[in-house]
């Protein structure tokens, strides 16, 4: 049990996708313009992450090692057409600005990354966690990486539909922010503000 | 006039790096260079225009007449996939001097989000033939020129004083972030072209 929690925390600071491998910053940078849409990203990463990672553990024996990653592809392709029917069906609204990015899922390196590099070497208990564990922490980035933007950009932050200052903070929105180069310069900031804390605490 | 708006939007306007996120990780990833950087937009713009032109007829021809659209995304990827494997045997063994050159970037193509991307937005402009597989090439060439750009200030960045936090990718972020700003300096060239 303990090592389970451990696999799930890993994937949460340790080796956080993000901030620590920095693997599939595309949608990263592209969808982090509000929290929600921050958020629904995350969620539709979690599930494809340990789904595939469940599956691609539970039929490791019986895949040749030579083919593998078109295995792998053909399973992650699978469930990202299952968010993407899903989102289409429930949150048409969130479909549309999420966009080219729900199917792209499927090339986002951490996903592949994982099963190859997990999912493929361990019992699906521990896959699970480290799916898990890595979409947690990849929600946890896009998260605050678009309230970081979300806030300069905006003046505001809008969480399930509610704006979380009234009306707006005394500051004037630098739009540049919810805009592409705002997303460059907001996740080299704090790549490097994380790099300071790091130092610090060594 | 209609292949001069998908060029000029594609290479310049809607540039894949700096205002759609396409491609990022090969973009961070071999960016040390000029040389390699070159080498890879080789592969990518190859790749990419051929996948374009693939990608058509087993969307229109295939899934659409077929009813079965929603398999969309693993009918791309397999198709990339296997292209980029095919394009690498023929290679090998046409021009071995080519292969050597682009040899090691063909493999991290498939991963390289631009090449299903491209494939995925010329099915939603619900572009023609030509019309994607032009959308294609301007989209790569786009994404070379970003590339081959930034690997010239990459080279110029490792002589400069960095404050130690920021070394290696945060600052390449933000010199990511500077070059896109002034790519929205296209966005009013377009209008002065086309919107009279």
């Amino acid at each position: 049990m303990g090592r389970l929690v451990k696999d799930f925390y890993n994937g949460i600071l340790p080796e956080n996708p993000v901030f620590r491998l920095l693997l599939g910053m595309c949608p990263v940078l592209a969808v982090t313009t509000a929290v929600a849409n921050g958020f629904w990203m995350g969620m539709a990463v979690i599930f494809v992450l340990t789904c595939s990672n469940v599956i691609i553990s539970a039929v490791r024996p019986f895949i040749p090692r030579q083919i593998r990653i078109p295995c792998f592809i053909v399973v992650i392709a699978t469930f990202v057409t299952i968010v993407d029917l899903v989102m289409h069906a429930f949150l048409p609204g969130m479909y549309e600005i999420l966009g080219i990015f729900i199917p792209l899922i499927v090339v986002n390196c951490i996903i592949l990354a994982r099963a190859e590099a997990f999912a493929s070497r361990n019992p699906v208990p521990r896959a699970a966690a480290d799916g898990l564990g890595m979409g947690v922490g990849f929600t946890v980035a896009l998260v605050v990486i678009a309230a970081v933007r979300e806030l300069l950009g905006t003046g505001n932050l809008v969480v399930a539909g509610r704006a979380l200052f009234g009306a707006g903070l005394p500051i004037d929105p630098a739009l540049v922010m919810i805009l592409p180069p705002g997303a460059f310069i907001t996740m080299g900031i704090l790549l490097g503000a994380l790099n300071l804390v790091g130092k610090k605490k060594e | 006039m209609e292949f001069v708006a998908i060029i000029l939007g594609g290479v310049l306007i809607n540039n894949f790096v700096f205002s759609r996120f396409l491609g990022i990780c090969p973009f961070l990833g071999v960016s040390q260079k000029v040389e390699t950087a070159m080498g890879m937009s080789m592969a990518v713009i190859f790749v990419m225009t051929v996948a374009s032109a693939i990608t058509w007829p087993v969307y229109h021809l295939l899934l659409d007449p077929l009813g079965i659209e929603y398999l969309r995304t693993v009918a791309f990827i397999l198709v990339i996939a296997s292209l980029v494997q095919f394009v690498e045997i023929v290679m090998q063994k046409v021009s071995p001097t080519l292969y050597q050159a682009l040899g090691i970037y063909l493999p991290l193509i498939t991963t390289n989000c631009a090449v299903l991307g491209a494939a995925i937005l010329n099915v939603q402009a619900e572009y023609t033939f030509i019309q994607a597989v032009v959308n294609g090439l301007a989209a790569a060439v786009g994404w070379a020129l970003a590339i081959v750009l930034f690997a010239g200030i990459r080279e110029r960045l490792d002589l400069a004083d960095v404050p130690r936090p920021l070394q290696g990718f945060p600052i390449a972020l933000i010199t990511t972030g500077l070059m896109s700003i002034s790519f929205f300096g296209f966005q009013g060239l377009f209008k002065q072209l086309f919107v009279r």
